[in-house]
């Protein structure tokens, strides 16, 4: 495989509906920053891309299909190859990886991966109505399909098993919505205490409104090359990119669509972790696809200890809970000690002030420094493509560039690791971006 | 569908009616409109507010529920069948017809006459379709001599009193006299 560089990167401001535009030219937003950031027109970019990968994940959002060509050819990238990836919330994370893929084999030395969900066609209950289809429609959805009630059925099982508490996952909530206030691309950007959090109305026992994601309008794009890739870009922009982020770690991991048929059985173990006594693994508290995933993009980056060598995490927060478990699966702490992580501060941003006393070192490794899906917005298709940009920026140094605020910069970032995650763990992509 | 119920509480530490987000909930109700006003100046047009239309779209699935019929035919017959794998014995308690674990073809069991509650949540919003019945139960149920568990209603718990303590709670099924063919044929009640 040949090494492979994330080399820029576009998101369009996540709203919760975009009616000033159809899904084209809101992705155009994202790619036209993409390309203006690296000082590349579109004419002369076009000669030089190869192909493309689309990220989208529901037809029934928008009642139209094949939306992912009517964007290739808005950009202007007709009749090079392109094809569309879908894998619920972690479609982004796959696009990314599908696009990494092309690089890495060969296949193509500029390849944009561009993702986008327009939500707001429909009323939220109507949508959750959509997105519970991603259950089995036969025995799930049925029975009173929402995903709410599915995440929420999962952290009843994970404070039953290791005693995960209800304020644990409401410093979560804490942290990503402070964290979105310096972020201008965020949809909920607030000031909440654990009070706001829990007070606020009760969606899916235990879960709140403010412990789940929101539906978005939203697009983002990024490119990705190979070394040739890169020295046509160079040349075309008249210039060296500098400082260059590389995509050093792939992994990813399935789980069965039914939550009930999760087995138990043993934890797959990193290889510097100690085994579990007594411990039902994933049952419906743990996500083994989440976990597959980390083993494999940790393996492929020589990544041996995950709090020490990854300086920052953009991960799936679609629920608080869901950031608590997956802090367990991509081994940050060890399964059953995610809630007193949580509340650590050990995820929490140094120099930004949330109100909260921590009994642990601050910041040791930054979770979800832009906000997470839970204050940016969750506009599915486009998800793991914007971990990914933000991701990115950390890596240059350039947050205060893009956001017009450095607050969120994690100082001297080297290492990064994004996280994507589908359906009740379903689907779930892990890949780790270095500063080259 | 408009929900009617209040969707906002008061917080704390502001005073008693200021509340979190309120608004008027939004519904798809509306006049049709065969014109609107237009500029003599195209320039203008660049200014325009998008035009926004209400797209109905119904559609009724011929849905077979294929090779876990029986399953369903069960429920009608006050029968909670799982299946169970003839080569390792592993036991589906929402059926699979092929085991995981090694591909055979598995057989249909009966489950045991109680199991107990393995995990649970209170749904007091929902998809679209569920919003009336909300607050509802939902749990996964798990059973002696099954392997997996089995997603149902939880009915006889009082939603506004939801406890871990739930969990593991003994609890039996109970079958709708008039099948309707849906997984809901069957809900569980304190055994
Ligand atoms: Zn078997």
């Amino acid at each position: 495989m040949r090494p492979v560089y994330l080399v820029s990167g576009g998101v369009s401001k996540f709203a919760k509906a975009r009616p000033d535009v159809t899904f084209q030219p809101m992705v155009k937003e994202a790619y036209d920053y993409a390309l203006k950031d690296v000082g590349i027109s579109q004419k002369r970019f076009t000669e030089i891309a190869d192909g493309s990968v689309a990220s989208y994940f529901s037809d029934h959002f928008q009642r139209q299909l094949m939306s992912g060509i009517m964007v290739q050819d808005y950009l202007g990238l007709c009749p090079k190859p392109s094809h569309r990836v879908e894998g619920g919330g972690a479609t982004g994370g796959l696009c990314l990886q599908e696009a990494w893929k092309a690089v890495a084999s060969g296949y193509m030395d500029v390849c944009v991966a561009y993702g986008f969900e327009t939500m707001s066609h429909v009323q939220t209950w109507k949508g959750n109505e959509f997105i519970a289809l991603a259950s089995d429609v036969s025995f799930d959805y049925p029975v009173g399909g929402f995903y709410s009630g599915y995440y929420a059925m999962m952290v009843t099982r994970h404070m039953k098993e290791y005693g995960t508490t209800v304020e644990q996952m409401a410093a979560v909530s804490v942290k990503n919505h402070m964290n979105a206030y310096h972020n201008p691309y965020a949809q909920k950007r607030d000031r909440l205490t654990i009070a706001d959090v829990r007070n606020s109305p009760m969606v899916a026992w235990p879960l709140t409104r403010r412990d789940i994601c929101v539906m978005s309008d939203g697009a983002a794009a990024c490119i990705v090359a190979s070394e040739d890739g890169l020295r046509k870009l160079e040349k075309a922009a008249r210039t060296t990119f500098k400082p260059l982020v590389k995509i050093t770690g792939i992994g990813r991991g399935t789980d069965a669509m039914r939550m009930a048929d999760r087995p138990h059985l043993q934890v797959p173990l990193f290889p510097w972790e100690e085994p579990y006594q007594d411990l039902k693994y994933p049952g419906v508290h743990s996500f083994r696809a989440g976990r597959t995933a980390s083993i494999q993009a940790y393996r492929h980056a020589g990544i041996t200890n995950p709090l020490e060598q990854i300086d920052f995490v953009e991960l799936h927060d679609a629920y608080t809970s869901s950031e608590i478990q997956t802090y367990e699966d991509m081994g940050l702490c060890r399964y059953g000690e995610g809630g007193p992580f949580a509340a650590s501060g050990a995820a929490f941003l140094p120099n930004v002030d949330y109100g909260l006393d921590f009994p642990g070192e601050v910041g040791k490794c930054p979770v979800n420094p832009s906000g997470g899906l839970i204050a940016c917005g969750h506009p599915v298709g486009a998800t793991g493509l914007m971990q990914a940009v933000f991701a990115l920026w950390q890596l240059q140094g350039t947050v205060k560039k893009h956001f017009g605020d450095g607050k969120l910069q994690v100082k001297g970032a080297k290492r990064g690791a994004i996280h994507s995650h589908a359906g009740t763990g379903t689907y779930v992509t892990v890949s780790i971006l270095q500063r080259a | 569908m408009a929900k009617t119920k209040a969707q906002a509480k008061v917080k704390a530490v502001k005073p008693a009616l200021v509340v979190d987000d309120a608004k008027q909930e939004e519904s798809l109700e509306g006049t049709v409109l065969y014109n609107v006003p237009f500029p003599k100046d195209l320039k203008q047009l660049k200014g325009m507010a998008p035009i926004i239309i209400k797209h109905p779209y119904h559609i009724d699935y011929v849905h077979s529920y294929g090779q876990d019929s029986p399953f369903f035919a069960g429920l009608a017959n006050k029968k909670l069948l799982a299946t169970r794998c003839p080569k390792c014995g592993y036991t589906y308690a929402t059926p699979k017809l092929h085991c995981m674990w090694d591909g055979a073809e598995c057989n249909w069991v009966e489950l045991p006459e109680t199991g107990t509650i393995h995990c649970f949540t209170v749904c007091h919003f929902g998809s679209e379709e569920f919003l009336k019945e909300t607050p509802f139960i939902l749990a996964l149920i798990e059973f002696e001599g099954a392997n997996t568990r089995f997603l149902t209603r939880l009915i006889g718990f009082d939603p506004n009193q939801a406890s871990l303590d739930w969990i593991g709670m003994k609890v039996k099924p109970k079958f709708k006299r008039l099948s309707k063919f849906k997984p809901t044929d069957v809900y569980f009640v304190p055994a």
